[in-house]
């Protein structure tokens, strides 16, 4: 396959999100065996794409680059950490905790400026820019919190549509319409959620209202802490299976912080593993199985 | 190693004082641009202002009687019980008034705010709103902000008003006065300490600078407390603590130095 084919197939995956598949997930765990055998189903799908297309990337622009990057608060977080993520990867950054990993995500969005090193999305270095300047390059990316950090004085609908309201001249209809888009992309029913206060919704809701409100001014890039933490393995694998979804339907490039080894396996395209304040192995899932390093080996134990 | 620490402690002491100073110019600049949230401006004025007014009918109004009821005795003595809408007046409006509605503000709205912007910051609401683009301070700390700079004078308001009725209570019941008598006094206090532009009574002056000083002081204390709690409930619970403590000593000091700067610049 040439490189202009290559681009041409990780365009064509760029579907609209309404263009949903016949064997979408269903929608509840009435049977938790039909929804399981759909989770394996798509994920094996998944899986053999991901494998065929993993050794032609190379021509894809890199979205995400971290170069170098050293950050101390009283001690040292992170030392000379590099890895990068070309678009449409979804990149798993795992390790034990407290080893700094949501500082990552952190560092990405500007919320953190590191000490040395760079930090660069779409190209542009972002280590130096302005407060307000920052404000817009954050406006590239959706962030999934762990805690799914709702507005819990506002509505889901209100949720959804915050950034909608904040960045974009969009009529009170076309809102509405792209929060039920949203809402039916995570697989939840519009018509039943969106008057509820995240007070009222399930962990798991929660993530998917989270995963919503992310999307909702179309990111390129969409960044998740610790997305299957605190949730039932039912759940996980819904929200697993959604992150996927979100890679194969829309192309979104993702950095998923987590320390769930065996999630991560499923949709990554690459794995970080973050140990003694570096970055320890950079690879595919496949690679990192077939290491011999023994603290990989180590951590790998249970799975 | 005890002088160690104590340089320790003053930096972070200069260090918090810069960041509360940071976050007061940072909100009180943000009322001149755009985009203005212009309905949460709205709810917290009701939170704030219409939220507050039972706590501030009801320390008023009891505010008032109390101070009746005591210096009754005094001015008997001296016969000048005719006097005391007078005395009513001229301590509710410059002195209780703003310093009541403010200490009733600090525990009732102050810890509030502190629990509730701690609260979004220890469930990461606050990174949240940072990653979608806006700005907290912007968008939670000026609307508080400016709520309370507009609300406690308005909140002052009534608050003299009602303990002068207080006072009109205990006048009118206990002293036997006629209440003819006595508004006529509180109006001849009013008038006495001359006027600014001709028509402005000075007292009134010196009776809303103290409580748009104070509606400052508390908002600015509890969204600086409230979105520097780290460690989750406890924090929150902290902060909390820290907002009404701080925010009424700081009432305390600064009434007696606002006193003392409208004094001279308004002499008696």
């Amino acid at each position: 396959m040439t490189d202009e084919e290559d681009r041409r197939k990780q365009q064509g995956e760029r579907r609209h999100p309404s263009d949903k598949d016949e064997t979408a997930m269903p929608r509840r765990a009435h049977d938790s065996s039909r929804v399981r055998a759909a989770i394996r189903t798509e994920l094996e799908e998944v899986a053999e794409e991901s494998l065929g297309t993993q050794t032609e990337t190379r021509p894809v622009p890199r979205v995400i680059s971290v170069e170098n990057v050293t950050l101390s608060f009283e001690e040292t977080v992170l030392e000379n950490v590099s890895f990068a993520a070309r678009s449409g990867e979804t990149i798993c950054i795992v390790g034990e905790s407290g080893t700094g990993k949501s500082t990552i995500l952190k560092l990405l969005l500007r919320l953190l400026i590191p000490d040395q090193g760079r930090v660069a999305i779409d190209g542009e270095d972002i280590t130096h820019l302005t407060f307000d300047d920052a404000l817009k390059v954050r406006q590239k990316m959706g962030m999934v919190f762990q805690g799914a950090a709702l507005f819990d004085s506002m509505t889901v609908y209100e949720n959804v549509a915050y950034p909608l309201r904040e960045h974009t001249d969009l009529q009170e209809d076309e809102i509405e319409a792209r929060v039920r888009e949203k809402l039916e992309f995570v697989d939840l029913e519009p018509h039943k959620v969106m008057e509820q206060l995240p007070s009222e919704l399930s962990g798991g809701m929660k993530k998917r209202v989270g995963i919503a409100r992310g999307l909702a001014n179309n990111p390129e890039i969409m960044l998740y802490d610790e997305p299957t933490s605190g949730l039932d393995p039912l759940t996980t694998a819904t929200i697993t299976y959604l992150i996927l979804k979100l890679q194969r339907e829309l192309g979104v490039t993702s950095i998923v912080v987590s320390h769930d080894i065996r999630s991560s396996f499923r949709m990554a395209s690459k794995i970080a593993l973050l140990a003694n304040k570096r970055i320890g192995f950079f690879g595919t899932p496949e690679e990192m199985t077939g290491s011999d390093d023994p603290y990989i080996r180590e951590f790998l134990g249970g799975f | 190693m005890i002088l160690e620490r104590f340089n320790d402690a003053a930096k972070r002491g200069v260090y918090s004082l810069q960041e509360f100073f940071v976050l007061a110019g940072k909100a009180l600049g943000f009322i001149f641009v755009k985009p203005f949230y212009a309905s949460d401006l709205f709810q917290q004025m009701d939170a704030i202002g219409v939220g507050s007014l039972g706590i501030v009918l009801l320390t008023g109004f009891f505010t008032g009687m109390v101070l009746a009821l005591q210096s009754s005795v005094q001015l008997q003595t001296f016969g000048a019980s005719d006097y005391i809408g007078r005395l009513i007046a001229g301590s509710m409006i410059r002195e209780l008034g703003p310093v009541l509605a403010g200490l009733m503000v600090a525990g009732r709205v102050g810890s509030g705010i502190a629990a509730q912007l701690g609260s979004m910051r220890v469930t990461e609401q606050i990174d949240a709103l940072n990653t979608l683009g806006t700005d907290p301070i912007k968008k939670l700390v000026t609307p508080r902000v400016l709520a309370a700079l507009v609300m406690l004078p308005v909140l002052t308001i009534i608050n003299d008003f009602i303990g002068i009725l207080g006072g009109n209570v205990i006048a009118r019941f206990y002293l036997g006065k006629p209440s003819a008598l006595y508004w006529k006094t509180v109006f001849e206090q009013m008038l006495a300490g001359g006027f600014t532009l001709h028509y402005i009574p000075n007292d009134f002056i010196q009776g809303l600078v103290k409580p748009f000083v104070f509606g400052g002081i508390i908002s600015l204390v509890a969204c600086y407390y409230g979105l520097k709690t780290t460690g989750g409930t406890e924090g929150v619970g902290i902060s909390t603590t820290r907002t009404v403590v701080t925010a009424s000593i700081l009432i305390l000091v600064v009434d007696y130095f606002l006193t003392q700067i409208l004094l001279s610049i308004f002499p008696q």
